[in-house]
């Protein structure tokens, strides 16, 4: 693999992140987590996970064969969760369920 | 792997991977060995003949096919001979029924040839052919004819789509979050996941050859087209279909894995003469909204479509696969979308066609009009495969087992 994750990260502890460089995660409505940027993914004994993706889609639904990844099976399961900018600072601040309309 | 008679172009490293001591498959392929009468005199016998250019990691430019009616004739001729030559315009109008545009073979063909030239190129063709002002002309009633026919098969749904007050944005994730959870019965991926006898699965690989083996190419024409962040996501999604640069892992190179598993040819253009003009539309829709920068919106959209609706029949693509006794390593084309297509899913919805919808307002009907486009291709190609299969016919317009019957 080419050296930039690493070099990325270096840069990120003392500077600003160099924009599209850093680690997010997109809680997709409706959808899996979006996993982008050089992130460590370990399993729970501790072990780091070696793969190629420079981003993942981690099932969110419960309903993957290919768990952790997801494999589309949301769409099936009809599995529903708007994901709002709204409702995630919401539970994530009040720690409570979002109002629904 | 089976012993059968196989085209004996393979890469060598492609040969390394398939020298792995699997099992003898059970199954009752294969479909036929790669005989057919019509190439029968390209297909060399020995890997002596030209290996470095006869190898599969690099195309040649596609033989012209044989005609399928009096456009693509006439443009045949035309393409056989010099292109200083005068054209006449007359022989190169489509007079078809415009109700069946979509899926006709003379039409189709002759879109899918003057498209051809701007990708790998036609065998014995003089490249000046490509922008051929009379060429382009006829092409151009050629594609209105296409999108006409398109407008009509689209056009039904597209009144449900309605004008809510809600942003361009919504709207677009709204209709291509309806499209893509469809899961439309008879399910072609259901039918080859349980059912399909390895003849048939061996024709849906022919099929999808002609889109598969330049996997891609017809999206990437919308790079130069978009920019900022909805550019980043188009290149996010494109650098995993040609592998990020590793030429092993493009996904037309895993393709040629696949088609070699199947004893099926991995020539670019090998089956052009054996598909319908329902396989070319596939191909031909992407073609046409790539080529024109004013159909970027929909070439987008049908991108976002392609992607958000291909991770669930990969994965029973896979299945089918292996139920036939399919090899692992051809298996990796369609595991590599199950998890692929799952990342590429989100960000064609968010980032590209969301964003796209952001940044360019007015292409909202275009993005839509694209994905129903892609939609309507699938859903085409289904039908024509479920009726040939359900007359226990072959589903390909010249099966491969070499008889000449002809489908029309």
């Amino acid at each position: 693999m080419n050296p930039e994750p690493e070099a990325a990260y270096e840069y990120e502890v003392d500077e600003e992140p160099r924009p599209g460089l850093g680690v997010s995660i997109t809680v997709c409505p409706d959808g899996p987590l979006l996993v982008r940027g050089p992130v460590e993914l370990v399993s729970a004994d501790g072990e780091t996970v070696e793969h190629p993706r420079r981003v993942v889609a981690l099932c969110r639904c419960g309903r993957s064969r290919l768990k952790p990844l997801c494999d589309g099976s949301h769409r099936l399961s009809r599995f529903r969760d708007p994901a709002t900018g709204d409702q995630i600072t919401h539970v994530l601040n009040r720690a409570r369920p979002a109002p629904t309309e | 792997m089976p012993e059968t008679s196989t085209p004996t172009r393979r890469a060598p490293e492609l040969s390394l991977t398939l020298a792995s001591p699997a099992p003898a498959p059970v199954r009752d392929r294969p479909i036929s060995p790669p005989m057919d009468p019509v190439h029968r005199g390209d297909v060399p016998c020995s890997t002596t003949v030209r290996p470095s250019h006869r190898s599969s990691s690099f195309d040649e430019p596609v033989p012209l096919p044989a005609p399928r009616g009096p456009v693509s004739r006439a443009l045949i001729d035309l393409l056989s001979g010099d292109a200083e030559a005068i054209v006449d315009l007359r022989l190169l109008r489509w007079t078809g029924d415009p109700t069946k545009a979509t899926t006709d073979d003379d039409l189709q063909l002759a879109l899918w040839l003057t498209y051809e030239q701007h990708y790998r190129g036609l065998a014995g063709v003089d490249e000046r052919w490509e922008w051929h002002p009379e060429l382009v002309w006829a092409r151009r009633s050629w594609e209105q004819h296409l999108l006409d026919g398109l407008r009509g098969e689209t056009d039904e749904h597209a009144s449900r789509d309605g004008q809510d007050p809600t942003s361009g944005r919504a709207r677009v994730q709204a209709v291509l979050n309806e499209l893509a959870s469809a899961d439309d019965e008879p399910s072609l991926s259901k039918f080859l996941m349980r059912e399909a006898t390895s003849r048939q699965f061996g024709e849906f690989l022919i099929h999808r050859s002609l889109y598969h083996l330049k996997e891609a190419d017809p999206h990437t024409w919308a790079i130069p087209r978009l920019s900022g962040s909805v550019k980043a996501a188009m290149v996010t999604i494109q650098a995993d279909e040609y592998g990020g640069g590793a030429m092993p892992a493009m996904h037309a190179q895993l393709f040629r894995t696949l088609l070699m598993d199947w004893d099926l040819h991995d020539t670019y253009g090998h089956y052009l003469d054996h598909v319908p003009g329902v396989t070319l539309l596939a191909t031909n829709v992407i073609s046409l909204f790539g080529l024109h920068r004013r159909w970027r919106g929909a070439l987008v959209g049908h991108l976002a479509m392609f992607e958000m609706t291909s991770s669930v029949p990969n994965g029973r693509y896979a299945r089918g696969h292996r139920r036939l006794g399919g090899g692992e390593e051809a298996a990796l084309f369609f595991d590599e979308h199950v998890v692929a297509d799952s990342v590429h899913d989100q960000i064609a919805l968010h980032d590209l066609a969301g964003g796209l919808a952001d940044h360019e307002p007015q292409l909202v009907d275009d993005i839509i009009f694209g994905a129903r486009c892609a939609a309507y291709a699938d859903a085409a190609f289904a039908g024509h495969v479920f009726d040939r299969w359900g007359k226990g016919a072959s589903s390909l317009r010249r099966p491969v087992d070499g008889s000449s019957e002809v489908a029309s």
